[in-house]
């Protein structure tokens, strides 16, 4: 069928280079080469590589950690940023999101940073825009900086990723943080265990990526894990489910106990906002093995990483 | 080209596939009058018209007939005109459209029902209207059948918004039954497939979109045969038909002598849901895409006889309503220009599927479906809409030369092989490509 379909490049206009859209399409030695630059990042330094230059975080949705994190990555590597949220601005009157985007870089923005509720979104602003788009997260589809920081965390604590047993526990269907993770995880060989009831982990989940394990039973799942990730719950995607939070909680809550099945020196982790008490229990929310704080603190210099490479800076750090 | 309708024209030469008829030869054929006056073996008719058209090397088959169009008038003219609309229709070999009435207004009514078939309109084709089933196609209050049929509607229907209300659609299949128009049926229980922009599928799960179910369509094409065999006379018809499930319900029905009749468009015997690649919205429409099986069962139902037509789903759109989010974007591709070369390289190239039977599936077919008097077959005193084709013909569509206002086409750049050489609507040539 694809043979006899014109060559897709020749009428999709060409992505600018250092763009991240995504996990997926993104090579092994890519996202390594990544994820060495944020090492050698440090935020605490100021770092000129950026000086002048303008990132523009387009929000359409509201977003603290990630926003705040692009926004000091940004200004850490001497950047300006200027926030753009949906509320209060043109969009508000029915813009479309290429005129908004048309408008962006128009005004001057070198690099744009889109947070939006439809997927693939980034991707066609990408399409149209000459300058490097970053996508901050779109609708259920991907969340790549989240996911480079966890194998950022991860590979803080664990030599490598490959052969690792990482679990990821929690509402997977709506989760564009699992999508990214997962592609992630997978092109480094970890063996992944996919948990949650049908409603959160249709079984179509196992077609995403190779060697995809997928339980619903969260003690299975977690026991002798070597990362157990917890995905935030939405009590409103319960409304109407077979599952209600009650059972919820009671099947596929993150314990201390359930967390003892895993390796002694298993990470506990959560991109957030986390709900104590819903998917994760306070205690495993602050526990020693929990690297939901270090997971924050290292977006920043994976963020920079990110923001260098979009520019080409990446290479060296400078 | 300009033949007056009072005029002839001697179409010789050409090898005649007329299914109804159950012609499969090289034949002359003499137009009159607006009519078919002669159907005869070669060189018998020498003399009998000024005018004469070389078909030799050709196909000619009746006038194709597209049991579902978009022209988006009333209403939504920056989309497409009935104009536009019949000349896309002309370059793609239909000589008869029957047009959805989910315009702006709704067609619920006989004035709009007429004034689509105004002269004013500049059709280029027949146009068939096909009338709302309820007031603004709301599902609530039926609208007025006969005086719809009395002003030229061939069909009711709320395509685009399902009659999911048991009583009304049985109240529709009953008031229809009793007047003898068919009920066009868009088979999709809305209520789980809320927010839903393509086929649920792995393709659905790794780009994070909302998937419909395939049951979605089945479990409406059940109930409403089950419906339909209440009435006596009642003909139901599903639109776009593109799964398995709901094609075994429809061939159960036709087996236990249910009037049940059924479309599939060009796109679902072409194309599969994960041809939407990254976010592509010239494969969003609805129904979506389906599955590979899906796909499948659709080519053996084409063959085995339980799809009676062939009808495109020409569904225009702006640039600015495709150029969008893929969940924000409109559903609906234009089809009208590839459908032939689509069936012929899809059906009879890639599949086998004989001509006659391709044929078939634009003429005899949809004829019968919507009981079009006079067409779908070249017999004597039927109406002189003839459609020729060259099936060897290999070309490339371009979208950007369509005749359609809109340029929403997955095809665009696709080689294709079968190409429409001339269309003659009641004896007039209106579109002729060298
Ligand atoms: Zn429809």
């Amino acid at each position: 069928m694809i043979a006899i379909r014109k060559d897709q490049t020749s009428n999709i206009p060409a992505i600018a280079p250092g763009s991240l859209l995504g996990i997926e399409h993104m090579a092994a030695a890519e996202i390594m080469s990544l994820l060495k630059a944020a090492a050698r990042m440090n935020p605490r330094r100021s770092r000129p590589p950026l000086r002048g230059k303008r990132v523009l975080l387009l929000f359409y949705e509201p977003s603290t950690r990630t926003r705040s994190s692009f926004e000091i990555a940004a200004k850490s590597l001497g950047a300006i940023t200027t926030l753009v949220q949906s509320s209060g601005s043109s969009i508000e009157k029915g813009e479309s999101l290429l005129d908004t985007v048309y408008t962006l870089r128009a005004v001057g923005a070198d690099i744009l940073v889109i947070r939006h509720p439809n997927a693939g979104a980034p991707l066609l602003a990408a399409r149209h825009l000459d300058i490097p788009v970053i996508n901050a997260g779109d609708g259920m589809h991907e969340h790549p900086s989240q996911a480079l920081l966890d194998a950022y965390t991860i590979l803080r604590h664990k030599k490598t990723l490959n052969g690792l047993h990482i679990t990821i526990v929690g509402d997977i269907y709506h989760s564009r943080v699992a999508r990214s993770a997962i592609h992630l995880f997978s092109k480094f060989g970890a063996k992944i265990t996919l948990c949650g009831p049908a409603d959160f982990l249709p079984e179509l989940a196992a077609s995403l990526a190779p060697g995809l394990h997928l339980s619903r039973t969260v003690e299975d799942a977690v026991r002798g894990a070597d990362a157990v990730m917890v995905l935030r719950v939405q009590k409103e995607r319960l409304a109407g489910k077979k599952i209600s939070l009650q059972e919820y909680i009671l099947k596929y809550q993150v314990t201390a106990e359930r967390l003892k099945l895993a390796k002694k020196d298993a990470l506990l982790m959560h991109p957030g906002p986390i709900v104590r008490g819903l998917e994760l229990t306070s205690e495993v929310a602050d526990c020693a093995q929990s690297v939901i704080v270090e997971e924050v603190q290292n977006g920043v210099p994976v963020r920079m990483a990110i923001l260098a490479r979009a520019l080409g800076k990446g290479k060296d750090g400078r | 080209m300009n033949q007056k309708r009072t005029g002839s024209l001697l179409i010789r030469g050409g090898h005649v596939i007329d299914p109804a008829a159950k012609l499969d030869a090289t034949m002359d054929i003499l137009l009159r009058d607006g009519h078919v006056a002669d159907v005869a073996p070669s060189n018998k008719l020498r003399g009998a018209s000024s005018e004469t058209f070389d078909a030799r090397g050709l196909i000619v088959a009746p006038g194709f007939i597209d049991l579902h169009v978009h022209l988006r008038e009333p209403g939504q003219s920056y989309k497409e005109t009935i104009a536009s609309g019949t000349a896309a229709a002309a370059a793609g070999g239909f000589t008869s459209v029957c047009c959805m009435p989910n315009t702006l207004p709704i067609v619920d009514s006989p004035e709009w029902v007429t004034w689509l078939q105004l002269p004013d309109r500049r059709a280029v084709v027949n146009v068939f209207p096909i009338a709302a089933a309820t007031h603004a196609s709301k599902g609530a209050v039926l609208t007025d059948f006969r005086a719809l049929q009395r002003a030229g509607a061939v069909a009711i229907s709320d395509d685009g918004r399902p009659i999911l209300n048991d009583a009304i659609m049985r109240e529709t299949l009953r008031l229809a039954a009793e007047i003898g128009i068919p009920v066009i049926q868009h088979a999709e229980d809305t209520r789980i497939t809320e927010h839903c922009s393509m086929n649920e599928s792995p393709t659905s799960f790794r780009l994070g979109l909302r998937g419909m179910a395939a049951s979605a369509e089945a479990s409406v094409v059940e109930r409403d045969v089950q419906l339909a065999q209440q009435f006596t006379g009642s003909r139901l018809h599903v639109a776009h038909i593109s799964t398995a499930e709901a094609l075994k319900v429809v061939r159960r029905g036709k087996r236990n002598n249910i009037r049940v009749t059924c479309e599939v468009t060009p796109h679902h015997f072409s194309l599969v849901d994960e041809d939407v690649g990254d976010y592509d919205t010239n494969f969003k429409m609805n129904p979506p895409l389906r599955s590979a099986a899906d796909r499948e069962a659709v080519l053996v139902a084409l063959a085995d006889g339980t799809i009676d037509a062939i009808a495109t789903d020409h569904a225009p759109h702006a640039l600015h309503e495709k150029v969008v989010e893929f969940e924000r974007a409109m559903f609906g591709i234009t089809g009208l220009e590839t459908a032939l070369a689509l069936a012929i390289t899809k059906l009879h190239r890639e599949q086998k599927i004989p001509l006659t039977r391709i044929v078939e599936l634009f003429t005899a077919g949809p004829a019968r479906v919507v009981n079009l008097k006079g067409r779908g077959s070249l017999a004597r005193g039927n109406y002189a809409d003839v459609t020729i084709f060259d099936p060897k013909k290999r070309w490339t569509f371009e979208v950007g030369k369509s005749r359609s206002k809109s340029r929403n086409s997955p095809f665009d750049g696709w080689q294709l092989t079968g190409k429409v050489v001339a269309t003659i609507v009641g004896g007039r040539v209106v579109h002729r490509t060298d």
